[in-house]
């Protein structure tokens, strides 16, 4: 937890009992006239520790210990992409946000003949959601009594994405993390058994290390994660042992407050979870503070919708996804095409984009200040009104554009056709269907 | 070492417990009646508190054949989906806990036709029974008040009611022993409001479902999502007007959006239809349990199953 600038103050040469470091007090070297004054800035993370150059060795290990995030922040890379999980600090989205998404991994046995081909599919899919292009986050390489490591080397040249090993045994381990050379993976996993070994490994091998311990049992997984640490290893995440929904709920949810509330150190790390082959608790590992996700299989039908979950739960809830304002063409648009209205909220913009797109047909879409609402809400909280889709028409100077003077609504927002027909005398407007879907069919029908 | 304390959170507030349908024995025809409510945690925290009642899950269906939704319901429903008595006895045996009946928005809708429909309905099926108007005030009005005398006794949900019609629907659940769906936009504010308004016209807390409206996934979802964590927090902590069960409708809005409703023109990284839309629903159904929602309403029978896998799952302990 971080500390108040009266505690860091405590920490500083000014309040120091050894006569050789409080002979410093107030000196001004840090930029600052008094050590209170650094004191309070560093409270606000306004300044750098560093800026001091008197304070003692144990004060600034306490200090540095207290500015570490309460989850530390886990990177898994390979060439150019990287996973990660931790730095979290809220339990709930709406007390501010979560930061890092959960990522996504899928996990391959290496006694499974398409093993690669199953990587390489996982490694080249993306998805587009509202303008954003959505991918997995990585492979997950399971000791099954196959070749590990040849595994293992078949699929870091089938993908570019971070792995995971899991395997309890640290030969294995090994020849899997030799076989990851020039990645960071994540070794998975170390147990009561073999923790000596698996710790000098990632130790070795700089790989971060997942500690797990059975069913749960929360005081045994931390003095795992102690051991661990112990023995030299700072990256640890942890695995509880649990599987299914009800146990995976209840545990994750105590380490997130232990690592939260309690201020607990000692599971001050990120989770992995397992969902087998289950969306729905792949779903819920999401939302409820799974850090790594591993999904026992992919396929696009399952990994669109858990993707969009991931994006709308790790949205900032204070910030509409928008985008700017203005007039889109749609499919080169000619002077005689249609022009549509639409609100800057990203997700309506792009269900009439996206439909206008894919139905080949050119169109104008002007898409109003609606402050990053839908056009409901939008309507309904007076962002949308006749005023301001006028304002719209003028200030982008659509007209100019066109060589008609015909404007389609949004068909949930038919009752603004009024106002709108005053606001702008010299145009004739139209009203669309309710949803995007429809619209293309209604062009074809409608607009001739 | 010293052993780690499991942090557990002991709240002062409790949702009230809620009874849909009516046996012989309390005035109704329901075979079997649904109650929901009655937890003392977040949800499905065993540790925490008591969830004496487990979420429960509605299936729809809708007084004329729904031509306009999605193929892959048609097709599942089959000729179910033509009269809303084998619908609902259809749903029964799928597995449904409640049935939903819609009526869809249409200018023949009268009174007297909504009875005839909420009969048969009820005469087909031994579940308690929700139901909902197109959504339209003055239809609303017109339909619900029927319905509510043709059901008297029963404890049915109408919905919905929401501060622009409530005093009708109200008074008719008054009147007829029901009880009403307060929806409201997505508002903590709000929804307490509604409540406030509704139970001051006399209608026993017990008797209202709270309904905060919900996204599809992809479609403002996780806006629904937070408020219902917002609402059961304050709930939890003692705010006697939100402590209501909650009613969401996740299969209406999933079979809206365009990865449940279609195939055509698609990117194929969307996947497969079927597998990608019921995915759809079980995951905004699933999200919204883990938020709070009590009764959800959905459309197609494998998510029904699947959600039920679900909650029995989060239920043991
Ligand atoms: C998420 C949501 C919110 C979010 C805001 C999300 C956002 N950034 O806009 C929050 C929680 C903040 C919110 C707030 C409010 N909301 Co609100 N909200 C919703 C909700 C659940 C979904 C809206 C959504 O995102 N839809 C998805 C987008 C893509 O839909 P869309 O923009 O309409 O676009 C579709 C079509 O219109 C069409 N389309 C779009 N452009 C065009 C153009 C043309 C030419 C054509 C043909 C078609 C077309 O294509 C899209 C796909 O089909 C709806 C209820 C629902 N389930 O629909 C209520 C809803 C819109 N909200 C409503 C209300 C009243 C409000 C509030 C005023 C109430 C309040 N809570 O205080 C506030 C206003 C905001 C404020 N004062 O700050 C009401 C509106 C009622 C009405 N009919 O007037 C609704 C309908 C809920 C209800 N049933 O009461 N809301
Ligand atoms: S550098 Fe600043 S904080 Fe450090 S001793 Fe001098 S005045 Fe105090």
């Amino acid at each position: 937890m971080a500390l108040s600038g009266l505690q860091i103050y405590k920490l500083l040469p000014g309040s120091s009992k050894n006569p050789e470091v409080k002979k410093h007090a107030n000196c001004k070297e840090c930029g600052f006239p008094t050590c209170l004054a650094f004191a309070m800035k560093l409270g606000q993370k306004q300044a750098k520790l560093s800026q001091c150059p008197h304070v003692e060795e144990e004060s600034k290990s306490r200090l540095e210990a207290s500015a570490a995030p309460p989850i530390r922040l886990i990177t898994l890379s390979a060439d150019g992409h990287k996973a990660t999980a931790g730095n979290e600090t809220v339990i709930f989205r709406h007390e501010k946000t979560f930061y890092h998404q959960a990522s996504l991994f899928v996990k391959v046995k290496d006694n499974q003949a398409d093993a690669a081909d199953v990587a390489a599919a996982v490694g080249a899919y993306t998805v587009d959601y509202v303008g954003m292009d959505l991918t997995l986050d990585g492979i997950a390489i399971e000791d099954a009594g196959g070749d590990f490591a040849a595994t293992v080397k078949a699929v870091k040249e089938a993908s570019s994405f971070p792995i995971i090993l899991l395997t309890d045994d640290p030969v294995k381990a090994e020849a899997g993390l030799k076989a990851a050379a020039g990645t960071t993976p994540l070794l998975s996993a170390a147990t009561p058994d073999n923790w000596e070994a698996m710790a000098k490994l990632a130790k070795q091998y700089k790989a971060p290390l997942t500690v797990r311990a059975a069913d749960g049992d929360l005081n045994a997984l931390v003095e795992l994660a102690e051991k661990v640490k112990g023995a030299g290893v700072e990256d640890i995440v942890l695995d509880p042992g649990v599987r299914d929904y009800s146990s995976s709920l209840a545990v994750f949810t105590q380490l997130r407050r232990l690592a939260l509330k309690k201020n607990e150190r000692k599971v001050g790390y990120p989770i992995i979870a397992f969902a087998g082959d289950d969306p729905m608790l792949a779903g819920q590992h999401i939302a409820k503070y799974g850090g790594f996700v591993v999904l026992d299989s992919f396929s696009p039908g399952t990994a669109y919708p858990l993707l969009v979950l991931r994006a709308n739960i790790f949205t900032d809830p204070q910030k509409p996804i928008q985008v700017q304002p203005g007039i889109y063409e749609i499919n080169k648009p000619q002077p005689d095409a249609p022009m549509m209205i639409t609100t800057n909220f990203s997700i309506t913009y792009f269900s009439v984009a996206n439909e206008l797109e894919s139905s080949g047909l050119p169109g104008w879409l002007l898409v109003a200040d609606a402050e990053g609402m839908s056009v409901l809400t939008a309507w309904a909280a007076g962002k949308l009104d006749a005023e301001r889709i006028a304002k719209g028409v003028n200030t982008f100077g659509i007209a100019d554009k066109l060589s008609h003077r015909r404007l389609i609504l949004p068909g949930h927002v038919a009752v603004l056709m009024g106002e709108l027909e005053e606001e702008l005398p010299d145009w004739e407007i139209k009203v669309g269907p309710r949803e995007a879907v429809d619209l293309p069919n209604y062009l074809k029908t409608q607009w001739g | 070492m010293p052993a780690i304390q499991i942090p557990t959170q002991k709240w002062s507030g409790k949702v009230r417990e809620v009874t849909l349908g009516a046996t012989a024995a309390d005035g109704g025809t329901r075979a079997k009646t649904v109650t929901v409510g009655g937890a003392t945690t977040l949800p499905f925290l065993h540790f925490d508190g008591e969830t004496p009642h487990a979420p429960v899950v509605a299936i729809e269906i809708q007084d004329r054949y729904p031509e306009d939704w999605s193929p892959i319901l048609l097709e599942v429903w089959g000729d179910a989906a033509k009269d809303p008595a084998s619908w609902a006895k259809a749903a029964e045996e799928k597995g449904a806990d409640l049935i939903y009946l819609k009526f869809a928005l249409n200018d023949d809708l009268s009174g007297d036709y909504a009875r005839k429909i909420v009969r048969q309905v009820l005469d087909a099926t031994g579940l308690p029974l929700i139901v909902f108007g197109p959504g339209q005030v003055e239809q609303d009005n017109d339909i619900l008040v029927s319905v509510a005398e043709e059901g008297e006794g029963e404890r049915l949900v109408l919905g919905v009611c929401e501060e622009k019609n409530y005093r009708t629907i109200v008074a008719a659940a008054l009147a007829h022993g029901h009880l009403v769906d307060a929806r409201t936009a997505m508002d903590v504010n709000l929804g307490k409001q509604l409540n406030i308004l509704i139970s001051d016209m006399g209608l026993p807390l017990d008797r209202i479902v709270m309904d905060p409206t919900t996204g599809a996934l992809g479609y403002g979802m996780e806006y629904g999502y937070s408020v219902m964590e917002r609402l059961r927090l304050a709930a939890l902590q003692g705010d006697g007007m939100t402590q209501l069960p909650m009613l969401v409708t996740p299969g209406e809005e999933t079979w809206r959006a365009k990865e449940a409703r279609t195939d055509e023109g698609v990117p194929e990284s969307w996947g497969d239809w079927t597998e990608r839309a019921i995915n759809w629903e079980v995951l905004t159904t699933s999200t919204l349990l883990e938020s709070g929602a009590d009764i959800v309403v959905l459309r197609h029978p494998e998510s029904l199953k699947r959600v039920k896998g679900m909650i029995n799952a989060l239920m043991s302990h």
